[in-house]
């Protein structure tokens, strides 16, 4: 799931500084998980910007925006409602507010902010967060992971920042080195704490370079098995 | 006698450290180098600490060299990634330099521009092993270089910590330090010499010695020893200390802070192969407290 949520509305309203007549695009899947872009979502905005002096042409809830074949079928209904807008204003993640830009050809606005990918799930609201990393190293850290529990993302260890078990930027925020070494020590894990850790390979914390081209690729195009590396040295 | 050699033979050392200023003004650090030079082994200059935009230490410490004080390089992880890290520490030794103190950093949103990105590629410990691959003649990459350093790496490490897991995860990571290649050890700041102790003999366990400089940080009043309590993590000033700070008049504050550093010294020093002044701001009192204290 991708969460995201919405921009400040005095933001959103200088996006459509110049234009008077919107139309809003809103997202069923995990923009209405994330309570950022459901149809509720929609109903408010266009309230709301109608009390801002807008003309909403009208609104529509797509099932998942990021599919650009589903969004011109839904739309086709639309089409006057379409060309009376000056702009269309997206609630949803960057991929969804992308795929309804690349589909209808009008200035396409986003009224959200993705905020990660974050591992959540569903409703999920619980702390655990994946960076995505592609060298997942729960191994030794005891199922919790350094790269979001750290706020510097450290693999070494804690930095000594800590004040109390918290972390240094915050008193809200806890170490998460300490609830790495308590957990370890509950587990008797301890150990685990001395191994030498490597810096990550930050290539693999990017999309790989063809799965940036397109959010297809990966369904059309399953990844092949690694070749070792002695076979690509020759 | 350089820093390297004063540890490695046994002698007890003095470092002390300053940080460039803001701006294009060297005038400071001059006279820091003229005031310093020939009084202390070496003098760590910070890197952009507290994440607070300053003169450069890779540049700051050429001009310790320059001037006769030799410099401890002070490098953290939060501003370059690894490759600009190795390339300004090779830098850094074609200008001389030879101590680097290999630190992760504070994370930018503490500092004077906190939008900015924290890199944290490497961390401290990673940062060793790269110092001490370019030590091999190589980077980290495996490449070979044309013309090697032969850094002294150093680390840091706190002593006073207020949880079980925070005070464990210093001594794993200090031993991580250690096993990476760091050559001496800085410590923050200690105001209780029994706490300091207790910390020596852990590190006199672990299988490779490492010359640690007990740090110390002249107070300058109640309130700022206040102000650490609270604020800096691994500081623990105990209140003996703050009521005496508490009891002199104002005129006398600043002499009862050098004594109090100077005792603590004299209370260390048996214990630990160097002490690390951190004067903040009285860098040119660094003698007088080394008088006070009989170094």
């Amino acid at each position: 799931m991708i969460l995201s949520e919405q921009k400040p509305f005095d933001e959103i309203l200088t996006y459509l500084e110049k234009d008077k007549n919107v139309f809003i695009v809103g997202c069923e899947g995990c923009a209405q998980s994330s309570g950022s872009g459901g149809p509720q979502q929609v109903a408010e905005m266009k309230q709301k910007l109608t009390e801002a002096g807008k003309n909403v042409t009208g609104t529509k809830s797509i099932d998942f925006l990021c599919e650009k074949a589903l969004i011109k079928s839904e739309l086709k209904g639309k089409i006057d409602q379409l060309k009376a807008a000056d702009a269309i204003l997206v609630m949803t993640c960057g991929i969804g507010v992308q795929c309804v830009a690349a589909a209808i050809n009008k200035p396409v606005y986003p009224a959200c902010n993705t905020v990660n990918l974050g591992g959540t799930r569903g409703e999920w609201k619980g702390s655990e967060r994946c960076y995505e990393c592609g060298q997942c190293l729960l191994y030794h850290t005891g199922g919790i992971c350094p790269l979001t529990a750290c706020t510097k993302s450290l693999v070494s260890g804690a930095c000594g920042g800590a004040n109390n078990g918290k972390c240094e930027v915050s008193p809200d925020r806890d170490c998460g080195w300490e609830l790495i070494y308590n957990r370890l020590k509950e587990r008797g894990l301890l150990h685990r704490l001395n191994e030498m850790m490597k810096p990550l390979d930050h290539r693999k914390l990017m999309p790989r370079p063809e799965m940036m081209s397109t959010p297809r690729y990966g369904l059309e195009n399953p990844p092949k098995a690694e070749k070792p590396a002695e076979e690509v040295k020759a | 006698m350089s820093l390297q050699s004063k540890l490695e033979s046994g002698k007890f050392a003095v470092s002390c450290e300053f940080g460039p200023l803001k701006g294009t003004d060297t005038q400071e650090i001059q006279e820091n180098i003229e005031v310093l030079k020939g009084k202390v082994d070496a003098a760590n200059v910070t890197d952009q600490q507290s994440s607070v935009m300053r003169l450069c230490s890779l540049v700051t410490s050429a001009l310790c060299v320059q001037g006769g004080l030799e410099p401890i390089f002070q490098v953290t992880c939060r501003d370059r990634n690894r490759i600009a890290l190795q390339s300004d520490l090779l830098g850094a030794w074609v200008m001389g330099i030879k101590n680097v103190l290999a630190l992760t950093g504070d994370l930018p949103d503490l500092g004077d521009h906190p939008q900015a990105k924290g890199v944290f590629d490497l961390d401290s410990v990673t940062l060793l092993q790269a110092i001490a691959r370019l030590n091999e003649g190589f980077d980290l990459a495996g490449n070979e270089l044309k013309g090697k350093p032969a850094f002294f790496p150093g680390a840091v490490v706190k002593v006073e910590s207020n949880t079980e897991a925070a005070a464990e995860l210093q001594i794993a990571k200090l031993q991580k330090k250690i096993t990476a290649g760091a050559r001496f050890i800085q410590t923050q700041a200690v105001y209780d010499a029994e706490t300091f102790e207790k910390f020596m003999q852990r590190v006199e366990k672990f299988k490779v010695k490492v010359p640690v400089m007990v740090g110390i940080i002249p107070l300058k009043s109640a309130g700022s020893a206040r102000f650490m309590n609270a604020n800096v993590a691994g500081i623990r000033v105990p209140d003996t200390l703050i009521a005496k700070m508490d009891a002199v008049a104002k005129e006398d504050r600043a002499k009862t802070g050098i004594r109090i550093a100077a005792d603590l010294i004299k209370q260390m020093k048996p214990m630990c192969q160097g002490v690390h002044i951190m004067a903040i701001g009285w860098e040119k009192r660094v003698p007088e407290i080394m008088a006070e204290a009989g170094l």
